[in-house]
This record gives structure tokens, sequence and C-alpha cells, in this order.
């Protein structure tokens, strides 16, 4: 994928040459490389090669066999104004327990880019026609997170 | 009042640099009206039918002087002078440009103040009564939790996408002033037998196209869960919620959809994950929170104060505001003062001058502590006056015409700013609202006539709360024009109900004719000193059909 962000050991930086590919539900598969495949797509054929695009509606809770196999799950975002996979991120995170690989995929955009490091992805796929290197400046938000999260699991008022 | 620690004011001031940054990125064209769109709803900004709109927050309806005198700073820098307090008791500047944004932001920022999250798909403005911390009737004071709410709620990572806006309101008074069934939350606080403070929560209330009463989805959860117990409602609904219809996607819909039972279930099970992690409240943090809400110093005051006295059997005037206008006070001595923005044709109902705002703020310093509330009728509320000022206070309020003794009558109408300003409205309200009370002018007749509510909304939006007006007027659009429709025996409180339309809806200028036929048939069928309320549920709607539809020009007065 192009215009990836990436967090590692705790940094930001622009990943050069991401391998992933996204497979969408009708396009046939690619003969090599690491894809990123709709839920069902990959269910038929688990494995810890490929890793999973999961939609808004499906279920993360339906995981939880899959996640030791996994390479890297996919969060989609069809609209930035959908706020499901904040959810579906906290959930993965926390209930679940998946330490690997999170990504923000679709309308990944510099604004929304905290809250979604807050609530646990670790990597960024800014929408293509976006600069990644101006999506940078996204990442940090605000000092202040008076809740909690899945990166500051106490509230400020056990930290204040 | 809560005071603003480092972390509270550092958060509002990086708030408006990141908003200033956008609006440069977006007048730039960098961010495209689509992208910037959910970020200047979230800080409170829309753009209306002549300009942009700042709504201001007010958290649970209390300010300062100090406040208040930014307030007033920024309708004479900002705006035309004027500013319009809302329903959800915030304030809106209705003339604002969008370049000089960022320096008003600034200008709240300095006295702790903000616009975040009055507007977009998320957690809103907490609201409260107006009389929290001073009501006679009061259980507990209900703020401390309000402002912990506001903390938690203001930029909550996961809840910033929900499907639709979201508002809560708490209320812990044996009279429900806030509303609290027609919120997506409504808590009610209580002691229990151990006097322990307890929470049931109702879910799912709301007014819009689709008026529901919130439903009880919990009783007696400890204060401690609430965070974590809110947090599983929002997160059900974040995940749940309807996506594809704007018009239902309230969390109203959702509960409808699955039934309360399994809307509760699911909300149980999710919150049994939660409920005993960090999220659980300290008693360390209530108190925190708490102190700032401590009861000012008040004066021992004379239980019956002479010149008050005279004052009251001297003056017929003064006598029939207080006996609208005042509310008791918790604390012997002191009354609580409702000063109403709805004077008449003279003004909009809840809009304020610059220099009615800053006499007010004069005011809550000279006859009081400082302090200000708004009310979710749009009236201001100096809190704690002692009775001994009252007399002084009435007259400085008359000449600033905010003195008229109409609080709870006819004509103390809630009406949204409607097709005047509104992108969103079918129709004009306030014009509507002033012919309105230029009909009914007549103070005596009015406090004959007693309690009734009369509310205006300009769209189905409900921003005017017609569902729970007594009288409920909504603006309808038939073909490109203005029309109205009437509802009746709508209410709030504890006994909040739902008007019923009563038939075809009205032209703008059949308007006032149609509210005297309805005043008159409830002055014909009321029992003694019945509330107009109570005679529609007792008659039913049809005494007032067959008066009003009957086509005949007739008028008719209340005997006296």
């Amino acid at each position: 994928m192009r215009n990836v962000i990436a967090i590692r050991q705790g940094q930001a930086q622009l990943v050069e040459g991401d391998s992933w590919q996204l497979l969408g539900e009708q396009e046939a598969p690619l003969p090599t490389g690491a894809l990123i495949l709709p839920l069902h797509r990959w269910l038929a054929q688990p494995s810890g090669y490929h890793g999973l695009w999961l939609g808004p509606d499906d279920d993360v809770e339906s995981l939880q066999l899959w996640l030791g196999v996994l390479p890297l799950i996919a969060i989609d975002f069809p609209s930035f104004r959908d706020g499901r996979g904040y959810s579906q991120a906290y959930l993965l995170r926390t209930r679940l327990g998946w330490q690997g690989e999170l990504r923000a995929v679709g309308d990944v955009l510099r604004d929304q880019l905290s809250h979604m490091r807050q609530c646990g992805f670790d990597s960024f796929a800014v929408r293509e026609d976006k600069s990644a290197a101006d999506a940078l400046k996204g990442l940090q938000g605000m000092s202040v997170l008076y809740g909690r999260s899945v990166i500051e699991p106490r509230p400020l008022f056990r930290r204040r | 009042m809560y005071h603003y620690d480092e972390y509270d004011r550092a958060l509002v001031f990086e708030r408006v640099a990141q908003f200033r940054d956008q609006v440069q990125r977006f007048t730039a064209g960098e961010l495209s009206e689509e992208e910037f769109l959910p970020l200047r709803l979230q800080n409170g900004l829309y753009l209306q039918k002549h300009a942009y709109m700042l709504r201001v927050a007010i958290p649970y309806g209390t300010l300062g002087a100090r406040q208040m005198r930014t307030l007033a700073s920024i309708a004479r820098d900002y705006d035309r002078g004027y500013g319009h307090f809302t329903t959800r008791q915030n304030i809106q500047f209705n003339w604002v440009e969008l370049a000089q944004v960022p320096d008003i932001l600034q200008r709240l920022a300095e006295v702790d103040m903000h616009a975040i999250q009055t507007s977009g798909n998320c957690v809103r403005n907490i609201t409260t009564e107006a009389f929290a911390g001073v009501a006679a009737d009061e259980i507990i004071d209900p703020r401390p939790l309000a402002e912990i709410l506001r903390q938690w709620s203001t930029i909550n990572p996961e809840f910033l996408f929900l499907p639709r806006k979201f508002k809560i309101a708490i209320c812990s008074a044996r009279q429900d002033r806030a509303a609290i069934m027609m919120h997506d939350i409504g808590l009610y606080l209580y002691r229990d037998g151990r006097q322990q403070m307890r929470l049931r929560v109702m879910v799912g209330g709301g007014l819009g196209r689709t008026p529901i009463l919130g439903l009880q989805i919990r009783e007696g959860l400890p204060w401690e869960h609430l965070l974590s117990y809110v947090e599983a409602i929002l997160r059900v609904y974040n995940r749940h919620g309807r996506r594809d219809n704007k018009y239902k996607a309230r969390i109203k819909i959702l509960v409808k959809a699955l039934g309360i039972e399994a809307f509760a279930r699911e909300v149980e099970q999710e919150w049994q994950h939660i409920k005993d992690g960090p999220a659980q409240l300290t008693e360390a943090e209530f108190q925190r929170v708490a102190e700032g809400f401590a009861p000012p110093r008040y004066a021992a005051q004379p239980d019956g104060d002479l010149d008050y006295g005279t004052h009251l059997a001297m003056d017929r005037s003064f006598a029939r505001w207080v006996s609208r206008n005042v509310q008791p006070h918790k604390v012997a001595g002191y009354a609580s003062v409702v000063l109403s923005t709805k004077p008449g044709p003279a003004a909009p109902p809840g809009d304020l001058t610059a220099e009615q705002m800053d006499n007010v703020a004069d005011w809550s310093e000279h006859f009081g502590f400082g302090e200000i509330r708004i009310a979710h009728e749009q009236n201001l509320i100096l809190p704690d006056v002692r009775k001994a000022d009252l007399y002084p206070l009435w007259r400085l309020a008359c000449e600033q015409g905010l003195g008229t003794a109409n609080i709870g009558l006819l004509t103390d109408i809630i009406a949204c700013p409607g097709g005047d300003f509104c992108a969103l409205a079918n129709a004009k309200s306030i014009p509507i609202a002033q012919a309105i009370q230029s009909r009914f002018d007549d103070l005596d007749y009015l406090h004959d006539l007693g309690e009734l509510s009369l509310n205006i909304s300009g769209c189905i939006n409900a921003c005017g709360h017609h569902h729970i007006g007594n009288i409920g007027i909504l603006g309808v659009d038939k073909n490109g024009s203005e029309w109205y429709q009437v509802t009746l025996g709508g209410a709030q409180g504890k006994a909040s109900a739902l008007g019923k339309v009563i038939g075809p809806s009205f032209s703008a200028a059949e308007i006032p004719r149609v509210i005297e036929q309805i005043v008159a048939t409830y002055c014909a069928y009321r029992e003694l000193d019945e509330p107009f309320v109570d005679t529609v549920a007792r008659v039913g709607l049809e005494p007032f059909k067959e008066r009003v539809y009957a086509r005949q020009p007739e008028v008719s007065t209340c005997a006296m």
C-alpha cells in the first residue's frame, strides 16, 4: 500500500515500500504477495500469510479464534464520518487482546489520526490523494485526554 | 462554579490552535468543504442562511459574571450586538465571520469557555436544571456529576463520530426541570435508603421527527459507575445505531427496534466488561469537582424583611413579578430570580443585547455571588438574591427590558431562531411568537390563565421543543409556503407528555386567532384553577377542534 504511516517503537514514520495489498470482494487474486482480504474471503482460506480487511459491519468478536494466526488486521473507514471503526479497534485491543498491527484504511485523514491512534491503531493508510507527510502532523493530537483510551487506560482523574 | 486547572486550560487553548490551523487549511483549499464540515461543527460552527453561526457551550447552563461580560464583548466586537440563548442552555452568535472564529474561541478560552461539541454527531453539552444547587426541592446537587460527564465526553476519541448527535441531561429535584425524558440519556440522581447516591438511567428519549419519551434502562446505579455505564450505552449505540438514514440514526430508533429489554441486555453485557475498571469514579475525584460547587457564603437573613413586605403589599406589578419570576431558595432569606427574555414583540425569545448581558453580569455580582444560570426555557436566572434586594433588582430589570412578569405563562414562549436564520427551518418562528405575544399583551389576563407553555419550532428538528409545549406550534412546508401545525397537551417534567396534532395546519396570519380560540375553549371548560394541560387531558381534543375549525370568527375572553 502507498501512503502508509506506522508507529514503530513509539515513533511515527512514513513507510517506504509497504508490501501489503488490499483485495476487494470482486477482484481476482493477485499471483503473489501479501494480501489484505475481506473477512469471508480470508475465512475461506485462513492463513498466516494474508491479513484481514474488516468492514464496519463485521463482528470483531468472531475473530477470537484467528488472532493467533493473523499477521495484520485492517479496519475500513468507508467514510471518515463513520465512527464504528473506533469501537472495533477498542474491542480488538482491549477485549480480544490483539497485539499485532492494526491498520486504518479507507477514508483516513489527517484530522482523525490522533483519535485513531488513541483507539489503538498503529498504522494508517492515508487516503491516496492526500499527503502522508502532511497527515503525519495530525497524529500528535492534544496533550490532554480527559477520558481513557487504548493507549492511556487511566482516565485523567487518575493521573491528575 | 467549577474552576479550570492547568489541564482544562491546556485543552481549550490547544483546541483553539488546532481549529485555527484547520480554518487556515480550509481557506487555503487543503481541506474540502466535506472534510471541514464535521471539524467546524465539533467546534460549534454552523453555516446558516446568511452567515456562520457560532454556538458556545455553557456547561449545564452555569456561567460567571466575567464569562457573561466576555459573551457581551463577543456580541459587540464580532456580531451585531446581541446573542441568542438556546433551549440547550447554550448561546448562539448569528453573524460571525469564519476568519474571526479562532479569535472568538481564543477570547472564550481566556475565561475558561469553549464551543467544543456544541454540534456534530457526538456527545453534546451536558445539561441540568437551571436551579441546580439552590432549588428548595433539590435532593443532590447534580452539577459535580454533570461536570465529570462534561470532561469525560469532551474529545473522547471513540465517540466523536456517532451515528447522530447525543444529548445527556441530569436532574436531582422533585420536579424535573431538565426535561430528562427528552434526552438520549436522562439521569435522575437520588439517595437510596442508606443515603448512597444512585442513578436512575433513562435512554432513547428525544424530540425531532420521531418524538419519544425515554425508557428506564436501569434503576439504582451506584454513582461510581456513571462513566462506565454511559460508555457501555455509547459503545452499543456506536456499533449498532443506524447510519444509512440520518432521520433514523438517533439512539431512540435503535432502542425501539431492539426493544428496551434487548437493548438493556446488550448494554449490561458490555458494561460487565468495563464496570470495575479504571473508569470507576473515585470519591477523591467527586470531592475535587464538588469543591467548585460548594455553596457560597450566605449571610443569615431576617425571616421577614420589612421593606420587601411593604413593596409586596403596595406595588401590584412587583407582587405579580414575584409571584411568577421568583423561585424558592433552600436558604432562608434568599430567592432565585428568573429574568424573562420574553418581553413581547420588542425582542425574540432568548435574545439578549450586549448591554443587557453586561447589566446581568453587574447584577449577579451586586445582588449575588457573581453567578448566572441559563434555563432551557431560554430565560436567565440569578440564583442567590436576598429577598431584601428583590425590589431594587426588579426595578433595574424592568429598565433593561428583563423584568416581564410572565414566567410559565402563555407569552413565555420557547422558540427556535427559525426561518429568519436557520438553513434547516421550513418556516419562521420569531414573527409567530411575536404575533402571539402582541395578541396576549394583557398581563392580568395572562396571570388569570395561569401556567400555560407555548413552544414553537420552525421545523421537525424540534429545537423549540414544540412536542412538549402545552400548546405546540410546528412550522411545516407545503409546496414552498410556510404553514403551522398545532399540537395540544404536551408537557415537560415528571408528567412529560407529547402533544397531539389537532388537525390541518394554518397560515401564519391565522395563528393568533387559533391560539385565541384554543385559550377561549380552555376558559369555557376549565374547572376552578385547573391548569390548561389538565383541562386538555380531561376533555380531550374535540372541543378545541370544534372551536378552531368551525371557521366562525368568534372572539371570547376568560371570565375573571
